[in-house]
């Protein structure tokens, strides 16, 4: 990719964008992926469409957070832009944009809600929201699963998913065991 | 001496802004395609610092609010035990380590990112996460059994939650704010006031 000029304008308004895109990531700065796509991609051209996929899928491989694939897309922006000082820059332009808003509105919701824990609705908020989330999470490792494996022909990593799955439910096993299993299956071509 | 299961000894804390740093890095880096499934694991089965039912809620407020959920988990954990200094500690931890950690490791991308192991691992990891994140819920349904709901219609609501979501690939937003508010108007009815 050809190197790509970035003005103090344009790192202000990649600021500005992700402080915005940080108050609409209801469910995860990967819901705003699309906006995020628009911007870095189609609109400015600061990311090939490649650079795009392929922060986003490192993020999910790495460990730590997922929305560190902002964090690699900053990177990226600043290393097309031509420098190492560049791509920090665009580290701390994406990163503090995206985390900023939303950590200030949570932090603030918390202890309000910390304050008046004894309030019915409160308790009803919290309370009530339980068996949605019991689900979410339920749901969030079948579409998971999904996602790696979409047709039957991938039934090995159904069937890994389905036994790390009960592992983790019936035993107190480490974590680190199972995911060393599934690295070793799969380094093999095993699943 | 006091009793293993004595309810009074089951509740532990971090005991400082360096052990909830360091505790939340070490979960941040277990976390291979998702670290909500480790902090639910650690936290509240093996530091005990929080009972399946508070990680229930808490993970009910850091859902709703916008940004990365398992972020505003760690915030809302750090900021019950020690304030402000506790969230940014805790948040700090989640997100330091794995951002230095990824940006070396998408230094040397290109050099693997072909090779067929790595990519099969990688693949074997990801469905690992998958498993652990659906067992984490199925956990914590457990939790549902000393709900002010009876348990069936707890359950019931979890199940359609599912439907929802994967069924017909609703948007996560329509399904906390439709079924999310159902059941939380449901509790309220439940709820000595």
């Amino acid at each position: 990719m050809s190197t790509i000029v970035l003005t103090w304008s344009d790192w202000l308004n990649l600021f500005g964008h992700y402080l915005l895109l940080s108050l609409m990531s209801v469910g995860g700065a990967i819901s705003t992926t699309a906006e995020m796509h628009r911007l870095l991609v189609e609109q400015h051209h600061w990311l090939t469409p490649q650079q795009f996929n392929d922060a986003i899928a490192l993020a999910q491989a790495a460990p730590g957070p997922n929305v560190l694939f902002v964090a690699l897309m900053g990177w990226k922006v600043g290393l097309n832009a031509g420098s190492y000082t560049a791509a920090v820059l665009g580290v701390a332009v994406t990163m503090t944009g995206i985390m900023l808003p939303s950590t200030t509105l949570t932090y603030m919701a918390s202890q309000w809600l910390h304050r008046n824990r004894e309030m019915r609705g409160v308790r009803a908020f919290k309370q009530g929201m339980s068996p949605v989330v019991v689900g979410m999470l339920v749901s969030t490792g079948i579409i998971l699963a999904t996602t790696s494996a979409p047709t039957l022909d991938h039934w090995p990593l159904w069937a890994l998913a389905l036994a790390a799955g009960i592992v983790i439910w019936r035993t107190r096993l480490h974590l680190l065991w199972l995911l060393g299993a599934g690295a070793v299956l799969g380094w093999f071509q095993l699943v | 001496m006091i009793p293993e299961d004595n309810p009074l000894d089951n509740r532990r804390r971090p005991q400082s802004l360096a052990d909830l740093f360091f505790s939340f890095t070490i979960l941040a880096l277990q976390g291979f395609g998702g670290v909500l499934a480790v902090v639910q694991r650690e936290l509240v089965e093996r530091k005990r610092w929080l009972t399946p039912e508070e990680f229930t809620e808490e993970l009910a407020v850091a859902q709703v609010m916008p940004g990365p959920n398992v972020v505003n988990l760690s915030l809302v954990i750090g900021a019950r035990y020690f304030g402000m200094p506790g969230a940014a500690a805790a948040l700090a931890g989640m997100l330091a380590v794995p951002l230095l950690l990824i940006i070396a490791l998408a230094l040397v991308h290109a050099h693997f990112a072909d090779h067929a192991g790595v990519a099969g691992a990688l693949r074997g990891m990801a469905a690992v996460s998958a498993g652990m994140i659906a067992a984490t819920g199925v956990k914590l349904a457990g939790s549902l059994t000393r709900h002010p709901l009876p348990l069936a219609l707890g359950l019931g609501v979890a199940v359609v939650a599912v439907l929802l979501l994967v069924w017909l690939r609703l948007p996560l937003l329509y399904v906390l704010g439709g079924l999310g508010t159902l059941c939380c108007v449901l509790t309220y009815r439940r709820l000595q006031p």
